[in-house]
């Protein structure tokens, strides 16, 4: 069967692929363009490794075709830091050892950032629920919560006493 | 393998003639949320999808003369950052909102919650309590109707073939107007709901219900109105006796089924329980009475 023509922007950059419909956006981000950090922990919507903002906004690329993608402007986790410099939402994950397998990370992280851009001051219920859609079996959660309340805080030129 | 076609239409009339002309399954496209996990788990093998999300008017939300109309496909972000919606309909907003996680808030619609047609699908006890039309289009035109008449059993709809649902219409909102839903789950969040409840209710100056629609959800095959519950609130204020038959009337109108998710006995007293819950909320917000989100 043919394969669909699509032209989008990923992180910034103009990305033309060629997919089938079945394909979901995470299966055209990890297996036609190559930006593996996007993960597939269920496929179903349920746990969030594969969050990804499109046109501002936050989306599971497991529930997303990639034929959807035309015109539309993607960031994944391979576009949020600078060059080799860290994101500082990634660098006090790391400083707060807010991950153990690391495997919700890029998912944490996308997801973090789409909440910080729509909401810098949010109350840590704030973060709880806007996060609950992101899974993570290691951590236990609490150091992802400070992590997130600690990089706002910074984001906003405060910092946590 | 497979020969599973994509079309994004940009009007009605061309999305119309792909769904008509399709000989096999086709299937309209909004946020994906259920379409694609039904067809990863191989539960649905459509062989056209139909994205109708480049229609114009299909997202959005927009005021005519005085009544809200939303966009079919309208992701629930959408809907619950639009402060008119909040005012006017929070019961409606309320429930959509409790769909699934931020993520899937960023595509998920009031379309693909009704279409889905599951008896437990949150938004549309809502939908049915704030007596909401569908504007539905098709090859023979358009008509109007309201979205009770849309779910007929699990999975089903009363929608042909070559039809889909192009908007949603509110009707005008008069003073002294509110609404409220609940949900009964074990947790707080990313969970299917036990029971639901949506009721919307006028009142006149001395706080007398005028107006009343009361829905319930995951009590039955499909989202239930309950017209001998609306029948008690209307001509009372809402006093213990009126809550008390309220009670009665809604676990009478339940035809739950036993499973993991409760039993028939349990389905069946939580919603007497919720119908009152919901119906105080949604009194005090019409006597203007702020008591943020119902949940
Ligand atoms: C992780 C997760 C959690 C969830 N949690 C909840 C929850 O708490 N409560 C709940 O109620 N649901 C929940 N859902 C289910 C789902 O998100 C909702 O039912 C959602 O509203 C579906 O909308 P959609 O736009 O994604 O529909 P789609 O998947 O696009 O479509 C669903 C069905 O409706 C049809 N359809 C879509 N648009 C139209 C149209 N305009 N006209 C006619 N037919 C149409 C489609 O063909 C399909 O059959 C959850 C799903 C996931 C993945
Ligand atoms: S892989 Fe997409 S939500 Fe789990
Ligand atoms: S660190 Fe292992 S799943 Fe979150």
């Amino acid at each position: 069967m043919a394969k669909t023509y699509v032209s989008a922007t990923i992180n910034g950059e103009s990305a033309e692929f060629l997919c089938e419909t079945q394909q979901t956006l995470l299966d055209v981000l990890r297996d036609v363009i190559g930006l593996t950090g996007s993960k597939e922990g269920c496929g179903s919507g349920d746990c969030g490794a594969c969050s990804v903002i499109v046109d501002d906004r936050l989306v599971c690329s497991c529930l997303m075709l990639g034929v959807e993608a035309e015109g539309k402007s993607i960031t994944t986790i391979e576009g949020i830091a600078n060059g080799d410099t860290l994101h500082p939402i990634q660098q006090k994950f790391l400083e707060y050892a807010a991950l153990q397998c690391g495997f919700c990370t890029p998912g944490l992280i996308v997801a973090t950032k789409a909440l910080l851009d729509e909401n810098p001051n949010p109350t840590e219920t704030e973060a709880r629920y806007w996060l609950a859609g992101n899974l993570c079996r290691c951590t236990g959660y609490d150091k992802v919560i400070r992590a997130v309340m600690d990089v706002a805080a910074d984001m906003r030129g405060e910092t946590v006493a | 393998m497979t020969s599973l076609s994509y079309a994004a239409p940009t009007s009605v009339d061309d999305a119309v003639k792909l769904l008509a002309g399709s000989a096999g399954l086709a299937k309209v496209l909004s946020g994906g949320t259920d379409l694609l996990v039904q067809m990863r788990s191989g539960r649905l093998k459509p062989e056209l999808i139909v994205d109708t999300k480049k229609i114009p008017g299909i997202i959005g939300i927009r005021e005519e003369n005085g009544a809200f109309i939303i966009g079919a496909g309208t992701p629930g972000a959408v809907v619950e950052a639009h402060a008119g919606l909040n005012a006017a309909w929070p019961g409606l907003v309320e429930a959509l909102d409790l769909i699934g996680s931020t993520q899937v808030q960023g595509r998920c619609s009031l379309a693909g919650n009704l279409c889905n047609a599951s008896p437990a699908a949150d938004s549309v006890p809502a939908l049915f309590a704030a007596g909401a039309t569908a504007i539905i289009v098709g090859s023979k035109g358009r008509r109007e109707v309201p979205v009770e008449q849309i779910p007929t059993g699990p999975g089903r709809t009363s929608l042909a073939k070559d039809e889909f649902i192009l908007e949603f219409k509110l009707p005008v909102r008069p003073a002294r107007s509110s609404d409220a839903y609940l949900r009964f789950i074990p947790r707080t969040e990313m969970d299917i709901a036990v029971v639901g409840c949506g009721i919307s209710v006028t009142l006149d100056a001395n706080g007398v219900c005028t107006a009343a629609r009361v829905s319930l959800g995951a009590v039955a095959p499909t989202v239930l109105l309950v017209q001998e519950a609306a029948d008690v609130l209307i001509g009372h204020t809402l006093d213990a006796d009126t809550l008390a038959k309220l009670d009665a009337v809604a676990q009478a109108a339940c035809k739950p089924i036993t499973d993991k998710r409760g039993t028939i006995e349990y389905r069946t007293k939580i919603a007497g329980v919720l119908a009152r819950r919901v119906a105080a909320i949604a009194f005090d917000r019409a006597n203007g009475i702020k008591n943020g989100k119902a949940h």
